[in-house]
């Protein structure tokens, strides 16, 4: 009577996946993009807190930025917010943010309460700029360098670690670069 | 001293529970009367510890010892009593405390009422529940001792969140608990069952009353905790998706379907493994909930302070009772099949669906709640792949649900055909239909779908539970309590589907900037903010606003919402003032300031949303009527057939089993 062996088959499986769960060392990880090295997509779209001004990234051609990819429904977004602020804190970049596949007043009221890092945030209903930037999900941080082209994306949250070692350098190296 | 005498009762406790484990289940299995006869005083010797520790927990709460480590974190001597007695919940080791006296009371009564079965079965049955309380007797010693001492001892205490100040939250715990822990009596039950190699309708009988109560205390449980989220976390939501509010959905979704099932097994004596399986699952899931709220595993807005010894440890726990529990199954199930067939539409066949579909939304919560870690796993990292669809995916099911509910109530055993009573049926469709498109159009005058839907269906169920009373209140017939709890529960759910549907369809929230002087108006209703002043309580200050409500010009309300700032932690809560009436609610909670005396306010209109949790308070009533249905009470040999209660259609020989 195999069946009646499923439930405890399942559960196994459940075992495993909380064990790597537990797993102290379980690490984010950056994922390889084909985009990194190619110019970024454009895109042109609606700031989220005032329907009526647009955010573009032609505006930005020259400048590095982060582009930071996010939404409310999203849990590990409210963990990696504070890092996002304390970044914006140091001015070193303009953090774009990019809201996908969320309600307008929702995210609007995620940025009232927590605090808003972002330069100006792009409203992404559809959630085909993020196809585009070839977005997983969220949060995913992709860095920008002055001539347009993706250098770097980082996936999972924020932290202190990843900022200083892996988009620290590459923005003094694209400044550097780009002058 | 009060710290060291509870820690030692603890031991004490934890002793007699192994004792308890030992004698009840060794008992039975070497069939030795003077070992089982231990069992019985093991578990009232636990509970008297328990109590004790547990009052020794609350004494040093009370008496403000900043001596004890877990109070100093948790508490301030300007915390008011009652909320210094609820901190004892407030973080992870007092509310591992709290499930273990909660465990502890079931236990008791388990051994109080269970004198009427037979012996060893109610040896296994508290030597597991001994075997569930030493577990987690032994996690708290281990790894999360609430009796700690601080030394030096702290001047004054850390204090209690902010959010948690709160009636609604402070008692929300203990239901909650009561809930999940309750479904380790089921549980117990179905381990018993499975070691005596025999569940006969009996069983079904006497594990029923202890489900439902299980569950209703869960229903209650859940409903505070929705409550609390809608007017302490001040944005007016009712339910979001949350890890900590999945962990307390998917047992009540799977004890929702076990009581059910239960039904069917102790009228027929059919479903059994399908039976035990729910009872296993219900409290799996409590133990999962358990792990995953307390092992940092998932990220979630109210989840404990982490550490990874203490999900290691549950993590084995869960490996061995569920993993035990399910071996056991593999190995005993296949030896309960009963033969019994049913037709299609008789009152089998509607619990079947009932219990796949509620089995189904629990495993979707599940999966929704862990696909998180499992991309993880995948390594595609830490990430949510989309806005979650699971309002979508609980509403879908919960359509045909709502439906089968309505019928399946006047269907007959066995046989596919409805019952008399069933016949005005229909024409109470369309009436519910009717009356839906009326209040929409009438009352909010303006179409929606999910309204429509919602008030429909949810007429149509409070019609149809109100069928059977009133026929037998017509032909002076009397009502069983089980059949009367069973009407008020889906008379419950039906308030539930209309007050969902309704807020969903009609609220109106608005964040608008406002001086004092100021208004705006909506659903016709006039908010103006007269002003602002400063109040003290007894542990914070607060700015209070000042809004007059009107409708054409009368006036409706004066709502105070207050932003709270408080002194131990530095925070700011913002406090929302409600005006309630039977149709709506006018809700104002204060934003922040936007200088020049200006605030952000968000004020929301909210229909039907008290439905509801008056809707689940109901069901918990249902649920409290059925089980005292006097067949419970009734004392039988055990083993006979039961026949008390039974329909008239009951299967001819029920002792089938």
């Amino acid at each position: 009577m195999w069946k009646f062996l499923l439930p405890f088959v399942a559960f196994v499986a459940l075992v495993v996946l909380f064990a790597f769960g537990l797993n102290p060392k379980r690490d984010i990880h950056a994922l390889p993009s084909p985009l990194i090295g190619k110019a970024a997509p454009q895109f042109t779209l609606s700031d989220v807190l005032d329907p009526s001004r647009t955010v573009s990234n032609a505006s930005l051609k020259g400048q590095v930025y982060v582009l930071n990819v996010w939404g409310t429904w999203c849990g590990e977004c409210r963990v990696e917010h504070p890092q996002l602020l304390a970044i914006a804190q140091t001015h070193v970049v303009p953090i774009i943010g990019l809201v996908y596949l969320d309600q307008r007043d929702k995210a609007a009221q995620w940025l009232e309460e927590l605090g808003n890092p972002y330069q100006a945030v792009a409203f992404d209903s559809d959630g085909r700029t993020a196809i585009n930037w070839g977005v997983y999900g969220a949060p995913e941080t992709f860095l920008v360098d002055g001539k347009g082209r993706i250098i770097y994306k980082f996936i999972s949250p924020m932290t202190q670690d990843v900022w200083d070692r892996e988009f620290l350098p590459r923005i003094a190296a694209a400044r550097r670069d780009g002058a | 001293m009060a710290a060291e005498l509870g820690i030692f009762s603890l031991i004490l406790a934890f002793v007699l529970s192994l004792s308890q484990a030992f004698f009840g289940l060794a008992g039975a299995w070497r069939n030795k009367p003077a070992w089982m006869s231990v069992a019985r005083p093991a578990v009232t010797g636990q509970f008297v510890f328990v109590a004790m520790a547990f009052a020794c927990l609350v004494y040093c709460f009370v008496n403000d010892d900043f001596s004890v480590l877990y109070v100093a974190r948790n508490s301030n001597s300007h915390l008011p009593l009652f909320y210094k007695v609820a901190a004892l919940w407030g973080a992870h080791e007092g509310s591992l405390l709290l499930w273990i006296m909660i465990l502890s009371i079931w236990s008791v009564a388990v051994a109080a009422f269970s004198r009427h079965l037979p012996v060893t079965f109610s040896s296994r049955v508290l030597g597991v529940m001994g075997l569930i309380s030493g577990g987690f007797m032994l996690f708290t010693l281990w790894t999360s001792s609430p009796f700690l001492r601080l030394i030096p001892a702290a001047s004054d205490g850390a204090d209690l969140n902010p959010v948690l100040q709160d009636f609604a939250l402070a008692i929300h715990p203990p239901m909650l608990y009561t809930g999940y822990v309750g479904f380790s009596v089921a549980f117990a039950f179905a381990i018993a069952a499975m070691l005596e190699g025999r569940l006969d309708q009996a069983w079904a009988k006497w594990t029923r009353p202890w489900t439902i109560f299980a569950w209703l205390f869960q229903t209650i449980g859940i409903a505070l905790g929705s409550w609390w989220a809608y007017y302490e976390l001040g944005w007016g939501g009712w339910g979001f998706w949350d890890p900590v509010e999945n962990a307390s959905g998917m047992p009540w979704l799977v004890g929702t379907a076990l009581i059910h099932s239960l039904s069917v097994t102790e009228k027929r004596g059919i479903f059994k493994s399908w039976t035990l399986l729910l009872a296993i699952f219900a409290f799996s899931l409590s133990l999962v909930g358990t792990f995953l709220v307390r092992s940092g595993v998932l990220v979630s807005v109210h989840s404990f302070a982490t550490d990874p010894t203490r999900g290691l440890y549950i993590l084995a726990f869960l490996v061995l009772t569920i993993g035990g529990s399910l071996t056991l199954y593999a190995w005993r199930a296949p030896k309960l099949y009963a033969p019994g067939g049913f037709e299609l539409f008789s009152r089998e066949f509607f619990l079947l669906v009932n219990n796949v579909l509620l089995v189904g939304v629990a495993g979707l919560v599940l999966w929704g709640t862990l696909s998180p870690l499992v991309y993880e796993l995948l390594g595609i990292g830490k990430i949510s792949v989309g806005p979650p669809v699971f309002a979508l995916m609980f509403l879908v099911p919960m359509l045909p649900l709502m439906v089968f509910l309505a019928i399946g109530m006047h269907s007959a055993w066995r046989r596919g055909k409805l019952t008399a009573t069933a016949r005005p049926l229909w024409w109470l469709l369309a009436l519910a239909v009717a009356l839906a498109l009326a209040v929409q159009g009438l009352v909010f005058g303006k179409f929606h779908w999910v309204g429509l839907i919602g008030f429909s269906f949810g007429l149509w169920i409070i019609f149809s539970a109100l069928l059977e009373p009133l026929r037998r209140l017509r032909q002076k017939q009397t009502l069983t309590a089980a059949v009367l709890g069973m009407c008020i529960a889906h008379f419950g759910v039906g308030m539930f589907a209309i007050g969902a549907s309704g807020v969903e369809s009609y609220k109106i929230e608005k964040d608008v900037a406002l001086k004092p002087g100021g208004s705006y108006s909506i659903a016709g209703y006039d908010f103006k903010f007269v002003n602002a002043a400063n109040v003290r309580g007894p542990n914070y200050d607060a700015v209070e606003a000042l809004v007059d409500v009107t409708r054409d010009g009368r006036t409706v309300a004066i709502l105070k919402p207050q932003k709270r700032h408080f002194w131990v932690q530095q925070t700011d809560n913002s406090h929302a003032a409600i005006s309630v009436n039977w149709a709506r609610d006018l809700f104002v909670a204060m934003g922040n300031p936007l200088g020049d005396d200006a605030w952000s306010m968000r004020i929301q209109y909210k229909p039907l949303v008290r439905y509801i949790w008056l809707g689940a308070m109901v069901m918990a009533i249902g649920g409290c009527v059925a089980a005292t249905d006097r067949r419970y009470r009734v004392k039988v040999p055990a083993g006979a057939p039961q026949m008390a209660g039974a329909p008239p259609d009951a299967d001819p020989k029920p002792g089938l089993a």
